[in-house]
């Protein structure tokens, strides 16, 4: 693990106005929000240039407690208020903090069109497989027959591949790692958050508190020994017998291409318009 | 984005191509409505606008892409109108003078995230070119059916400024008025335009930009650990930071305290739901607007607001020639509805007509405000087919309770 | 003062009649008169109905809509059979006899031109009848100047097609006084 004291992630914190937090002990979200912590101290960004967004859900309310520029949005549309945020002051850093269920259900539409702009924005969704906050409702990323409070009998729907998802869109930056491979999600970020473009982090996480308890998956630990065992490195894929690829989480960065960026396009369109002149 | 100044009547100067005279101080042209709101948006400053393509608003944001870049300000379009909401009020919250154009469809779809501008009071503006529903509805024919939505639209109380021109020259005036109450109560403002008015050309003479008052949301000069976001002063107008700036406040849709933190308090959330209504309370004399014409001695008077007072004031012409004591009176802001006017209104006249393009909205606001006065002095006209209620229309009401 | 004169051009979509509109109203702003220009039309940018309304006057205009004509331009059959019974008792009612073929009334002042099949035979095809007509309705009428009128088409259509128009709107001229004689 990098050699980042304790000290400095509470440097981060507004932990003398929003502790303690909302989340079930156990809980992913705190050792993702602690890997971007890291990412961030490690990088040196000034943090009056970052501004954080989120929608709603459990993940979405790591806003509050970091002390950056923070930005707490609707269910589903952190991404449109990103891309507004960005737009005017595309020298910011704009990270997005968001749920399954928040990108993927609710706000498809946005996170699928801001891939497709390519615009800079750093998103990093934390994929529980359930509606955590309202008390685990199966999302769009719930396993095949997996038990939610709305799928009892088990889901008959098929889930979401969110970084086929994607990559389709167009976004230029995709990964995917786990919240038990802290370190991966440290470096993601800070590699999402230097790459010129859309880019996707899906940390697979865990819900143990509902999602566990439904599907019978043990405590937290349990749960992070399963996201260990359970995936293989991208670099691994090749190598391996099929049996052993399928049903694995597969970590890594997926894709990594530069191309052209809203943000960047936009501001060479003003530079043309206006070197055409008034008429 | 560094922001370009471009002389306002550089864009004028393409659309009528007459040589004004040299006495002439002022910009004419033909104007068509939505074109009028697009130039009211840029002459107040508005550089940021993200919206998404629909009947009869569309003209806005054509002339607003073609502009906006050549003074450096942003222009996007939206996946949809969720997105452009959403876009507008995180453009502001960086800075931006922002604004986007819709109509009902759209507008139905901006609710929450209009509500969500309201609550963590960031200025912004709506405009909705109101078209015929409900639904899909007819795209291309006049109503006046959002009035209330405009109001209560959201979900929750929350404060509600909105106006209401009836004519080209009045859509550019109150879109400057709409960005600069947004930007003095930090609220979403909203421009409601009959589709009428939005097509519509006239010839209108717009005032030099030096003359145009231009209001800008206030700075913090606070060191940033002194900063609340919602900061109050007397009259529930406080500083707004925008980010990047060094405040790194949190903004979030959850009820709040003064600083923008979370609350479940019921002390902290009454005093956030007083502020947000104390603003409107307190500065109705600042928001209200109304015309009032020949209201001296009128005993019937006419409550109608946008292209329904046109035709009211052609009723009322042509009824004052034949020596019929009949006035207009006019919101040209709609909401907060004006109280006072319309109760002295209704204490000086003996009937009042209430024409509008829809089942009966602003009706029911008159009726509120309505003690002494029977139901049959108070009198509905409504038409909801797409078409206008006609000067003769009204002509021959005024006639029968004469 | 006298009142607002009031004009409808009617017609189908895809006839240029609220760019005729346009035009007129430009017209009557280089006259220096107040002018309202309002239009009609349905969801479809071909076909189905269209009209627009000019009303110039020296006063406030307050409705903006035309509600009794001084002047109604017919396209087409349909249109004219809505709004002739709009038209004042003295008001100028103008057909296209290409697509009129019935009037279920006479006005006192009508006049039936085959714009649209004069401007095929002398220009080669349909698309310029708007502005055939509008300048015969700007003769007739006199409510703007004809270099009014000139100057708007001018300033509203692109530049390849400002001598097409031109040679249209003097067509249109010249049916005019054919007409007036
Ligand atoms: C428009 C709207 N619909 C529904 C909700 C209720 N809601 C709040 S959070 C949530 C789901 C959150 O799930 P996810 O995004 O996966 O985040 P998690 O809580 O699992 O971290 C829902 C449905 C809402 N707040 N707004
Ligand atoms: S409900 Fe699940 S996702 Fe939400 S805080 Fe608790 S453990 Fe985390």
């Amino acid at each position: 693990m990098e050699n980042i004291p304790q000290k400095i992630i509470h440097e981060y914190l507004r932990h003398d106005k929003k502790f303690p937090h909302v989340w079930c002990a156990g809980c992913s979200n705190g050792i993702v929000l602690g890997a971007i912590i890291r990412a961030i101290a490690k990088m040196n960004i000034d943090r009056n240039d970052i501004v954080m967004v989120s929608g709603i859900g459990c993940s979405s309310r790591m806003p509050v407690y970091v002390d950056f520029n923070t930005l707490h949005t609707l269910h589903g549309r952190p991404i449109a208020y990103a891309t507004g945020v960005k737009l005017f002051k595309p020298h910011l850093k704009v990270i997005v903090v968001t749920g399954d269920g928040d990108c993927t259900a609710i706000g498809g539409n946005h996170f699928i069109h801001a891939a497709r702009r390519n615009i800079d924005l750093t998103v990093i969704l934390i994929n529980n497989n359930i509606y955590g906050m309202t008390g685990g409702q199966a999302s769009p990323t719930t396993p095949h027959m997996a038990i939610a409070t709305t799928t009892p009998y088990g889901n008959i729907e098929p889930d979401f591949n969110i970084c086929n998802l994607a990559i389709g869109a167009g976004a230029s930056f995709v990964a995917r790692t786990t919240a038990f491979h802290t370190n991966e999600v440290q470096n993601y970020v800070r590699d999402a958050i230097e790459h010129p473009g859309f880019s996707l982090i899906e940390v697979v996480s865990s819900c143990p508190v509902i999602y566990g308890r439904l599907n019978k998956k043990g405590g937290p630990a349990e749960m992070l020994k399963h996201m260990r065992d359970e995936s293989i490195p991208l670099t691994a894929v090749d190598k391996l017998p099929k049996e052993k690829v399928e049903g694995k989480i597969v970590r890594g960065i997926i894709k990594r291409v530069i191309e052209p960026e809203f943000c960047a396009e936009y501001a060479k369109l003003c530079e043309r318009v206006q070197a055409m002149g008034g008429e | 984005m560094a922001t370009k100044k471009l002389k306002s009547t550089e864009y004028l100067k393409s659309l009528v191509k007459t040589e004004p005279a040299p006495e002439e101080k002022h910009r004419i042209a033909l104007l068509q409505g939505n074109q009028a709101v697009a130039y009211g948006a840029m002459d107040a400053g508005v550089n940021f606008f993200a919206g998404y393509p629909i009947t009869p608003s569309t003209e806005i944001a054509e002339i607003l892409s073609e502009e906006l870049p050549k003074r450096g300000g942003v222009y996007v379009q939206m996946e949809d109108e969720i997105a452009s909401i959403c876009a507008i009020t995180g453009a502001s919250l960086t800075g931006a003078k922002a604004l986007t154009a819709t109509s009902g469809p759209g507008f139905s779809l901006m609710q929450e995230g209009i509500g969500y501008a309201k609550i963590t009071e960031t200025p912004c503006v709506v405009v909705n070119v109101q078209r015929m529903g409900p639904s899909t509805g007819m795209p291309t024919s006049p109503a006046q059916g959002d009035i209330m939505q405009a109001k209560w639209g959201s979900h929750g109380d929350s404060p509600a400024i909105v106006l209401y021109p009836d004519s080209v020259r009045e859509s550019y005036e109150l879109t400057i008025r709409a960005v600069n109450l947004s930007e003095k109560y930090r609220t979403c403002v909203i421009l409601l335009l009959d589709e009428v008015i939005g097509h519509m050309r006239e010839a209108v003479t717009l005032p030099d930009l030096a003359n145009v008052r231009v209001i800008s949301r206030i700075k913090p000069t606070v060191p940033p650990h002194w900063y609340k976001h919602y900061d109050e002063n007397q009259k529930y107008l406080s500083p707004l930071a925008s980010y990047g700036e060094g405040y790194r406040f949190h903004v979030t849709g959850l009820t709040h305290d003064s600083h923008g933190f979370p609350t479940n308090k019921p002390s902290e959330a009454h005093e956030m739901m007083e502020r947000l209504r104390k603003k409107i309370t307190h500065n109705i004399r600042d928001l209200v607007q109304i015309e009032s014409r020949e209201m001296e001695d009128a005993k019937i008077a006419i409550f109608a607001a946008g292209i329904m007072s046109r035709a009211a004031k052609q009723a009322v012409a042509q009824a004052r020639a034949e020596g019929i004591p009949v006035g207009i009176l006019r919101p040209l802001t709609i909401w907060p509805f004006p109280d006072d006017a319309v109760r002295k209104m209704l204490r000086n006249v003996d009937t009042v007509i209430v024409p509008e393009l829809n089942q009966g909205q602003l009706i029911h606001e008159i009726r509120r405000l309505t003690k002494d006065k029977s139901d049959g002095d108070l009198i509905s006209m409504q038409r909801c087919d797409g078409a206008l209620i006609t000067p003769n229309e009204i002509l021959r009401k005024i006639k029968e309770v004469h | 003062m006298a009142k607002p004169y009031e004009i409808r051009l009617s017609g189908s979509g895809g006839q240029g009649l609220i760019l005729a509109g346009i035009i007129l109203a430009k017209a009557a702003v280089y006259d220096k008169r107040r002018v309202t220009q309002t239009q009609s039309y349905g969801p479809e940018s071909r076909g189905g109905y269209s009209r627009a309304d000019v009303i110039v006057g020296d006063s406030e205009i307050y409705f903006p809509e035309a509600t009794q004509f001084d002047c109604l331009l017919a396209l087409t059959q349909e249109a004219c059979d809505v709004y002739l019974f709009d038209l004042k008792d003295d008001g100028i009612l103008i057909i296209d006899t290409t697509y009129v073929k019935n009037l279920s009334m006479t006005a006192e002042n009508t006049f039936e031109i085959p714009f649209t099949e004069v401007v095929i035979k002398e220009l080669g095809s349909p698309i310029t009848a708007n502005i055939c007509s509008l300048a015969f309705l700007v003769k007739v009428t006199g409510v703007v100047k004809t270099e009014s009128l000139k100057k708007a088409i001018a300033d509203s259509v692109k530049p390849a097609f400002v001598d097409l128009n031109y040679k249209a709107m003097e067509l249109g001229f010249q049916l005019a006084d054919l007409h007036l004689k």
